[in-house]
């Protein structure tokens, strides 16, 4: 779960792409709006203009972070997610530029 | 404050006054993240001596108040300036260039602050540490307060403010603002400061690049190591909560029944208030005729401004019960969830959650509808819900559809024995009203509001009690706002629409009302009327409805020398013999369209910071309202439907 005891991790390269066109997202790649609810994943990069995740990070959604979907809305979007000691709502759209590392890597759980 | 037009009859002054027998303006600015508590301590340092404004040219309210400061050794006026909420200090939005501009000494009329306090929530500290950064980097006599320090208490966080104190080279002091705990020490550090005592000691632990936010988050986290900080256990009865109020089936059954409270409280609850106050505006208004001999100045006073204001007056309850319940939702964190189940529909309409709750109220009425978008943070939605919200079917047209449906529309039953043909009309208007919003609104988001796909982002705020001061804080202050419109602006024009049609005198009496100056204007503008069905005396009618919709059921009786009500049925017979049933049925579409209302301009002028967005939505709205009235009577009249 996010943060036992106050633990925040972080990654200090990060990988903001300012095209969002430049690196394609690679087939297999999870993003933010296919985990289930509960589900946790670790934030890899933001694949949205510089500006937007810019302002995404401001909230927490930082690479390296542990993201974890909680309730959405009837319809299934916005949804809730824990990040960063807060719950932030995004939409689908948003959510799913938001691309996962490929393995949760138990070291950072 | 130069720019300010509302306050001057206000108590405080917020320029570099000048020094008044050795007295100094001492300027302190109030800066954190949003939901951090900002405006519940600024409330408590500065109670009811504050004032609402916006910062010039911007749609950012600018909050102004002086401080409560007691002590005898105390000399000089502490003004208190609350900045909008904001995570970092890049300009990237309007928020934060006024943050960045007011901080740096720029913003016209805005004296630099002498001092800062940095207010962060510490059951997050992680996070709202970032601020710290670019802000302990102006080098200004910053107070570092920790808010919320009772939830970190009792959900089984810690920070040692000491070691926090060192690490940053600021005070900190740990608050709790919403029970007023701690806040004596954010009175000392402005004593400390306004005396010229505090001095500045280098951080221990250096500041990062402020442009890299990982860094910045990275340095925040070590800061927060350095001060062994806990964060608190999730909040459990938060968690609880939403798995009611975000539960797929019983969510939007709680979010329908709080909406239908709202409207019906707004529009029914608030009956008996306001005609009370009809009754007591109305008899105190006689009670004046009494005792003034007759006069022109006598009409002028009770016929104009008395009834004329009071007519404004009159939607005070309303407002008040509106802002009640927003304050309630918003205060309690419930406000945020239902803004997240309204999202999906409202963004269908290039809309989002958070518009909903104004554009409900504006059913009711416009202006405090307009008031409340101040809950939208995204300037773009907020703008584009304030253009809309006046084609909302207003209580104010209500008297309107009456009078014309009633004369006009037989109550042949339409679907079965309750519903007839002129609640069908009635339901026609709502509907009317509603798709010219949202086609705006779509016009509007894929024209000049168009948004470089500005993500929609909500932060979910743990649940809360509202406190009874925060919310009468609210109140008084929202009745401020609306009760100077009411003697500022909505003065002049009925003193205005009062000269028109009360002058030339003739003999020492007022002229009848087709040679005075409003019936002069009626003729005047008779021909670009008439293709929309309408004759000189509708004109007159359209010219004074310019004060409030419902003013022409009272012009239109006085024309025709019938009683002024809605349902006056010699004011009937009388429009069925002047006006064709194009005529009629294009009015009520004008009025559905028809930007009639100059309480809603103001309240927009005042909402966008000038008068551009007033201007563009009245040409807007009035030219709609012409187009569709004209194409209308062409249609009725060319007998399609009969």
């Amino acid at each position: 779960m996010l943060c036992p005891g106050g633990r925040y991790w972080l990654m200090l390269q990060m990988s903001v792409n300012s095209e969002p066109s430049a690196v394609p997202i690679a087939p297999g790649a999870r993003t933010l709006a296919q985990l289930r609810e509960g589900e946790a994943g670790v934030l890899d990069r933001l694949d949205l203009p510089e500006d937007i995740a810019r302002r995404l990070m401001e909230l927490g959604f930082l690479p390296g972070h542990i993201i974890v979907p909680a309730r959405s809305a009837p319809g299934g979007e916005p949804r809730v997610y824990r990040v960063d000691g807060s719950e932030v709502a995004l939409r689908r759209e948003t959510a799913s530029r938001l691309i996962l590392r490929a393995s949760n890597d138990p070291s950072v759980l | 404050m130069s720019e300010c037009h509302d306050c001057d009859g206000c108590a405080v002054a917020v320029a570099p006054t000048p020094a008044h027998k050795g007295a100094r303006t001492h300027v302190v600015a109030i800066i954190g993240p949003p939901n951090s508590g900002k405006s519940t301590l600024f409330n408590r340092l500065t109670g009811l001596r504050q004032k609402v404004a916006n910062f010039p040219g911007v749609t950012v309210e600018q909050r102004v108040g002086k401080a409560k400061m007691n002590g005898a050794s105390n000399h000089h006026d502490v003004v208190l300036v609350d900045l909008p909420g904001v995570y970092s200090l890049n300009p990237r939005s309007e928020d934060e260039q006024v943050t960045r501009d007011v901080l740096a000494g720029n913003m016209p009329g805005v004296p630099k602050p002498d001092a800062l306090l940095l207010i962060l929530d510490c059951t997050n500290l992680g996070r709202h540490l970032v601020l710290a950064a670019p802000i302990l980097s102006l080098k200004l006599p910053t107070l570092v307060i920790l808010n919320m320090a009772d939830d970190l208490k009792s959900r089984g966080g810690h920070v040692d403010t000491a070691e926090l104190a060192t690490e940053l080279g600021s005070p900190v002091a740990l608050i709790s603002a919403a029970k007023g705990q701690g806040v004596e020490k954010v009175f000392q550090f402005m004593e400390g400061t306004s005396a010229g005592t505090t001095s500045l000691a280098p951080p221990r632990m250096e500041l990062p690049v402020l442009q890299d936010i990982p860094r910045c988050r990275q340095w925040a986290h070590d800061i927060g190591t350095g001060a062994a900080y806990r964060a608190p256990a999730p909040p459990i009865w938060t968690r609880r909560l939403d798995s009611v109020f975000l539960h797929p089936i019983a969510g939007p059954l709680i979010f329908l029944i709080v909406v239908a409270g709202v409207f019906q409280t707004i529009f029914t609850g608030a009956k008996p208030l306001m005609d009370g106050l009809q009754a007591l505006i109305q008899t105190s208004g006689q009670w004046i005729e009494h005792i003034l001999p007759p006069s022109i100045f006598r009409s002028l006073l009770v016929d104009g401004i008395w009834s004329g204001v009071g007519a404004v007056i009159v939607f005070l309850p309303q407002i008040l019960l509106l802002f009640l319940f927003i304050g309630i939702l918003e205060d309690s964190g419930y406000l945020a969830r239902a803004a997240l189940i309204a999202d999906r529909t409202m963004s269908k309409f290039g809309l989002q959650g958070k518009s909903f709750i104004p554009l409900i109220s504006a059913y009711a009425c416009a202006v405090p509808a307009i008031m409340a978008t101040r809950t939208i943070e995204n300037k773009r939605d907020r703008l584009a819900t304030i253009l809309i919200a006046p084609f909302m079917t207003c209580s104010a047209r209500l008297p309107v559809y009456t009078l014309i449906i009633a004369a006009f529309i037989a109550d042949r039953p339409l679907l079965g024995r309750l519903f007839g043909m002129q609640a069908g009309a009635l339901l026609g208007l709502y509907v009317l009203g509603f798709v010219a919003a949202i086609a705006t609104a779509r016009l509007l988001k894929s024209s000049i509001l168009k948004s470089e796909r500005v993500p929609f982002v909500l932060e979910m705020p743990p649940y809360r009690w509202p406190t009874l001061r925060s919310l009468s804080l609210r109140l008084i202050d929202r009745s401020k706002i609306f009760l100077r419109r009411a003697g500022t602006v909505i003065l002049l024009v009925i003193v205005v629409l009062w000269v028109l049609e009360n002058l030339p005198v003739k003999n020492g009496q007022p002229p009848e009302i087709e040679h005075s100056f409003a019936g002069m204007i009626g003729h005047a503008v008779e021909p670009a009327i008439k293709p929309l069905g309408f004759n000189w005396k509708i004109g007159i009618g359209l010219i004074s409805s310019i004060a409030a919709r419902e003013t022409i059921v009272g012009t239109l009786g006085t024309i025709y020398g019938k009683e002024g009500t809605s349902e006056s049925e010699g004011l009937r017979q009388a429009l069925r013999s002047d006006l064709s049933p194009g005529g009629a049925v294009a009015l009520l579409v004008f009025f559905a369209f028809a930007m009639q209302c100059m309480s809603t301009i103001a309240v927009v002028r005042r909402e966008t910071g000038g008068w551009k967005w007033p201007a563009i939505q009245f040409a807007y709205m009035t030219f709609l309202a012409y187009i569709c009235a004209l194409i209308t009577n062409q249609i009725v009249r060319s007998g399609i439907f009969t």
